[in-house]
């Protein structure tokens, strides 16, 4: 029923590691009496400081709605949810407000941390840089392939300047060869910072070729029914055989979660 | 995907970011987005828009020009019935006069006045409105049922309460076009994009910063809609207003009009008509144009 936030807000206090979260015995029921529907059920779950955890699942396992309580827009039913850290998301659709520039949709977010105006303006110019849209920062949302509005996306999550880093399938509604380019570029911002990722995805590769941990849930209501780490060394690519053959044990064991979910 | 660099791709390695060059080709290759049109096309497409939009409305004036033409022709009311030559040549005589001038640059003030206080005070009740529960609950449908009141009722209580005063005629453009206003801002607010405002609260937008960096600039296209809206009715409301309330020594194209009526000079009073209705348009275009930029600031048009 309570959700902690050990936040360190305070300028220039940034804790040496990233965040973490600790998911304890948590439900959530959606509705009340006979139309109750139970999202997620006793989930337990920790993500240590620096992890990169994929959730995966059928749809209608409630994967959103754990980004969701994790993220604080909403209340456990019952459990408890911890989050050291500050916490930032991203959604599959990117969310960018169409009456600024990518370069003001990311100063706004610094904007909010109460950076002052010429350190927005260059952050804003760094962060842009980071994930390869320099040149890109005076334009539209609108204007952009969506792809690179994910891109705008990522780099305003980053400019929230967080510790665990929520993401909603992120690349869900891209094209496989932009999809993979986000991966890389996604490592590559991963690789010079601190920061906890809980990713959520229903494409098994995805998952194995970004996370170091794959988190399987069941649907209706929302199980951890397994865990699989995903001791494939870096950098890797989503056509690789390793990751091939992981996934392909991950979705035999979806696959026979499934099946039961559709016995019953 | 076979092994990528035949084509093209970077390669998949740690030395990645050395490569950053040859990554933005890929990008620029992938995700190439269409570009600024040269100088020459820009002109031309302007030129094509223009020419586009001007031909339906320069017909479109012909055509009533040659009904009114037509009608004068057959004679109906020979006596009072005024051509569209003689009108526009009493229009050009009364546009070289100061009188009518004078009478332009009173109503346009009223205008400008009355339809100022109508935005601030709109704008104010809607923004209040939209985030005070219990107020909405209490006023909000009272704002829809004003919007739908014809302003011309206001004035017996308007010329009671204020005489025969530029107040008067002041208080019913505000009353006729606030609501208008107000509950343009108002559907803006409520329909600011869930998605948006969570992406706002996970930034770390609360209150009153939520308010003015997302919902007061998600609500744009419809509080302009709004004041699109209001412009019309405070500009009716003004008509009758100079119609009702008429002040001496006070020209306005009301007292002008209503002036001609009594002498039954239906030249001059067409010509009046004639001023009225281009100015209306005028403003009318003004609003268009702001709804259409911010459109197409938001890429909310289809083509550009």
């Amino acid at each position: 029923m309570a959700r902690q936030v050990n936040s360190m807000t305070v300028a220039g206090q940034r804790p040496a590691v990233g965040g973490s979260v600790r998911l304890t015995g948590v439900s959530k029921v959606f509705g009340r009496g006979s139309s109750a529907v139970r999202a997620l059920d006793q989930i337990s779950l920790e993500v240590p400081p620096g992890e990169f955890t994929c959730l995966i699942g059928a749809s209608g396992c409630g994967k959103s709605t754990l980004l969701s309580l994790v993220a604080g827009l909403d209340e456990p039913t019952a459990g408890q949810v911890s989050v050291s850290g500050q916490v930032a998301i991203m959604f599959q659709e990117p969310a960018l407000f169409p009456w600024l520039t990518a370069s003001g949709n990311v100063e706004l977010a610094l904007r909010a941390r109460g950076v002052g105006k010429a350190e927005r303006r260059q952050r804003a110019a760094e962060l842009l840089d980071t994930v390869n849209l320099r040149g890109f920062g005076g334009k539209r949302p609108h204007e952009l392939s969506g792809g690179m509005r994910q891109r705008v996306a990522l780099a305003r999550a980053l400019a929230q300047d967080a510790d665990v880093l929520l993401m909603d399938e992120p690349f869900g509604a891209l094209d496989a060869m932009t999809r993979d380019l986000l991966h890389d570029e996604l490592d590559r911002v991963c690789a010079g910072r601190q920061l906890t990722i809980m990713f959520v995805t229903h494409n098994v590769r995805e998952a194995v070729r970004l996370g170091d941990r794959v988190v399987v849930l069941s649907s209706r209501p929302g199980r951890v029914v397994d865990e699989f780490a995903v001791p494939i060394e870096h950098p890797r690519r989503i056509d690789s055989a390793p990751v091939a053959e992981l996934a392909g044990r991950i979705t035999d064991r979806l696959r026979e979660e499934m099946s039961r979910d559709a016995g019953r | 995907m076979p092994a990528g660099d035949e084509q093209g791709y970077p390669p998949a390695s740690a030395e990645r970011s050395a490569s950053v060059p040859a990554y933005a080709e890929r990008l620029a290759w992938l995700e190439a987005v269409d570009t600024e049109p040269s100088p020459d096309q820009r002109g031309r497409r302007l030129a094509a828009r223009a020419w586009a939009a001007l031909w339906p409305k320069a017909l479109a004036i012909v055509i009533v020009l040659a009904v009114w033409q037509l009608i004068h022709a057959s004679g109906w009311k020979k006596d009072i019935f005024p051509g569209p030559g003689a009108t526009l040549a009493n229009l050009w005589d009364q546009l070289r006069t100061a009188l009518l001038w004078h009478a332009i640059a009173t109503t346009a003030e009223r205008a400008v006045i009355g339809f100022g206080l109508a935005v601030v005070i709109g704008a104010v009740i809607g923004a209040l409105v939209s985030r005070i529960a219990p107020l909405r609950a209490a006023v909000g449908s009272l704002i829809t049922g004003l919007q739908t009141m014809p302003s011309i009722a206001w004035f017996p209580f308007a010329i009671i309460l204020f005489g025969i005063t530029t107040t008067a005629i002041l208080f019913v453009i505000v009353l006729g076009a606030a609501p208008s206003i107000a509950n343009g801002l108002i559907a803006g607010v409520d329909y600011t994009p869930p998605l948006l405002l969570r992406a706002g609260k996970m930034m770390g937008l609360r209150r009153l910063s939520l308010y003015r960096y997302l919902i007061l600039p998600a609500s744009l296209p419809a509080f302009v809609a709004g004041l699109r809206q209001g412009w019309a009715f405070a500009w009716r409301s003004l008509m009758a207003g100079e119609l009702l309330v008429i002040i001496a020594n006070q020209p306005s194209l009301g007292v002008l009009l209503s002036t001609y009526q009594d002498q039954a000079d239906m030249e001059s009073a067409t010509a009046i008509i004639i001023v009225i209705l281009i100015l209306g348009i005028v403003v009318h275009t003004l609003f268009s144009l702001a709804d259409r930029a911010i459109r197409r600031r938001w890429g909310l048009t289809g083509s550009i």
